[in-house]
């Protein structure tokens, strides 16, 4: 069964349109990455999901039940947001507990859903704290402990990490999929940053601009990108793109190559001169340019590479993608040549 | 070492300014207090000294508790004070509410117009109340003062305290709604308790005019059973003698009630101050 499905969802604030004919369908179990550049509406997408606005048209199902005009609370949806949103004025405990007692659940049940979230968040602690007595981190996490309390059907997550440095970010992030992990619940977590989408997702959502780019599991749009847009987004560092022309006299088209695709090699086909090195140890980055178009490698291992000196990389022609100057993907790699 | 003692002088200084501007502001009412224990010779002879054995006098006191019905008077301001604080409060707050949180038509329109009487003082409209208070019956009754000072307050109260709902993070209140909050409950459980601050600065700059309030106290509600506290001191103040003793002491006596009101809400004030409430 679709634990959530959306069909032709379109919104415009005033003459603005932000979401264009949107259609996601989301399994049971599934975890869902909207993933796409700031402004590009998917937090007003999951505000629509959740019911916190409305959509100018289309409908929402969740759970096989069309619920466009079913209040945030009688969804059956949790929600995280990026701001935590806690509320100040309560400690933790009733922070969890007041969805439930609005639902009138019973003490016991309360007293229970309480107990077993907090155990598995660590919360034990600070049930007893007021949200500005809590770190950044315990913040988000109680506000993941609000949403688990709940038994949701369905999870919505606005960048819950955002607001967190990178360390926690990374602590949190494993957090999140132990917990999908162990509550099998459909879950939808929006994010513009594509690690988070990468190691996360069951399937990544691409939207930009209020239209959906391309959905599929993260290496399917790592390994066979629809567009431009879509190849550049994921993967990091970002793909590179170089005009065809420069490999190949007379070629319109624009190539795209992974920086992990690139090795140095003599006499291989790209050669510019460096730019910059980027040491990691365990990874070196090279920047480089060719002519006026600057392009990098990530070469595993240590290199001794000097910034100003020219150098070779070589490639295998499997992984070259090609696209038209509008930054449509083109299949056919042999044609397209004037 | 520089700094440290730059921070102490600059703390003394501060200080100081602090203490001598409580001593002018508290000077009035502590001379009020002191005649208000003496003999109305010993009031013009000696108008700063403390009252003592031989200067010392309740008569202020006992004129008060003789002549009218002080304790009916005292009842009335204090009812009339805290019924119209209670109505601006809930009035404004539910508008202000409505004009921060939802997008309609007209919703600057509005908000202009509540916060136009801002800048029309009330009493230009005297005549015309009167006639609506005669119309209505409400004449001689707490009521007429009730709904004027409630009229008075809430444009002010409207704009403040929407000014400060506009700040309460939209993320807080859509997380209420996941919750299954309704919109009663989100305004009266998650948004009254952040701008309680800005709720105790309408209600102390409310308060003061009220209970200190004339003349529509003279206009509305002249009657001996609805008197205000200030209408019926007037009784002392005479055309060609002013019994002194008895005005000092009932403004002595004026002053407490104020005075606990103030200090309940400042006491909110700073608690909502500390409590580090909005992030
Ligand atoms: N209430 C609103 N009124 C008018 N325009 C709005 C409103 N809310 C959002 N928008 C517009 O809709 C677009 C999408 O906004 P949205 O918040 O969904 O972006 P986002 O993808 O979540 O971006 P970010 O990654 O920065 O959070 C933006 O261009 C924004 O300006
Ligand atoms: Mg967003």
């Amino acid at each position: 069964m679709t634990a959530m499905s959306l069909s032709n969802v379109n919104k415009s604030f005033g003459d603005v349109k932000v979401l264009r004919d949107i259609n996601i369908d989301v399994e049971e179990g599934e975890f869902v990455v909207f993933v796409g550049p700031s402004g590009c509406g998917k937090s007003t997408l999951l505000r629509i999901i959740a019911g916190l606005e409305d959509a100018t048209s289309g409908d929402v199902h969740i759970a096989g039940t069309q619920v466009n005009d079913t209040p945030p609370s009688k969804r059956g949806i949790a929600m995280v947001f990026q701001s935590y949103a806690l509320y100040p004025h309560l400690n933790v405990r009733k922070n969890m507990s007041l969805a439930l007692k609005q639902e009138r659940q019973s003490k016991d049940v309360i007293e229970a859903r309480i107990a077993k979230a907090s155990a598995m968040l660590n919360l034990d602690d600070y049930l007893d704290r007021y949200p500005s007595e809590l770190s950044g981190g315990q913040r988000q996490r109680v506000a993941i402990g609000r949403a688990i309390v709940r038994e949701p059907k369905l999870f919505l997550f606005d960048e819950p990490l955002s607001n967190l440095d990178a360390a926690l970010r990374a602590n949190t992030r494993l957090e999140i999929a132990n917990l999908h992990d162990a509550l099998k619940t459909s879950m939808i977590y929006v994010t513009h940053d594509q690690t988070e989408a990468m190691t996360l997702a069951d399937r990544i959502v691409v939207l930009r601009d209020g239209r959906v780019e391309q959905i599929g599991t993260p290496m399917e749009l790592y390994n066979n990108p629809v567009n431009r847009f879509v190849a550049g987004f994921l993967g990091s560092p970002a793909m590179n793109f170089i005009p065809a022309g420069f490999l190949n006299d007379g070629d319109t088209r624009t190539l795209g190559l992974r920086p992990e695709a690139l090795q140095i090699s003599d006499g291989g086909a790209l050669h510019g001169t460096v730019q910059h090195v980027e040491q990691l140890g365990g990874d070196t980055n090279v920047i480089a340019r060719i002519k006026d178009v600057q392009f990098s490698a990530r070469l595993f291992g240590q290199h001794a590479i000097e910034q100003g000196q020219t150098i070779q990389f070589g490639f295998n022609p499997d992984q070259l993608f090609y696209f038209d100057n509008a930054g449509a993907r083109l299949y056919d790699e042999t044609s397209a040549r004037e | 070492m520089i700094n440290a003692r730059g921070n102490r002088l600059n703390a003394a200084a501060m200080h100081g300014a602090l203490i001598v501007y409580t001593l002018i502001a508290l000077f009035p009412v502590f001379v009020i207090l002191i005649n208000s224990f003496k003999t109305r010779k010993s009031i013009f002879r000696e108008p700063l000294a403390l009252p003592d054995a031989e200067s010392f006098s309740l008569i202020g006191y006992q004129t008060v508790f003789k002549q009218g019905d002080f304790f009916l008077y005292f009842q009335n301001s204090m009812i009339v004070t805290v019924a119209s604080l209670f109505f601006i409060l809930l009035f404004g707050a539910m508008a202000a509410f409505a004009l921060a949180e939802y997008r309609f038509k007209g919703n600057t329109i509005m908000g202009l117009y509540l916060a136009l009487g801002i800048m029309i003082p009330i009493r230009i409209g005297t005549v015309a109340i009167l006639e609506m208070m005669v119309a209505t019956g409400l004449v001689n009754t707490l009521w007429a003062l009730i709904l004027v000072y409630t009229a008075q307050g809430l444009p002010l109260a409207v704009f403040i305290l929407s000014e400060f709902m506009r700040q309460v993070s939209d993320d807080l209140k859509n997380a209420a709604r996941v919750d299954g909050l309704s919109e009663y409950a989100i305004f009266f459980q998650l948004v009254l308790p952040l701008v309680r601050p800005a709720m105790a600065t309408v209600a102390v700059f409310n308060m003061i005019p009220i209970w200190n309030d004339l003349w529509f106290p003279l206009i509305l509600a002249p009657a001996e059973e609805t008197k205000t506290l200030t209408l019926g001191s007037q009784v002392f103040i005479g055309q060609f003698v002013t019994d002194w003793n008895a005005v000092l002491s009932a403004l002595s006596m004026a002053i407490l009630p104020v005075l606990v009101l103030y200090v309940i809400f400042s006491r909110q004030l700073i608690r909502g101050l500390t409590s580090g409430a909005v992030k």
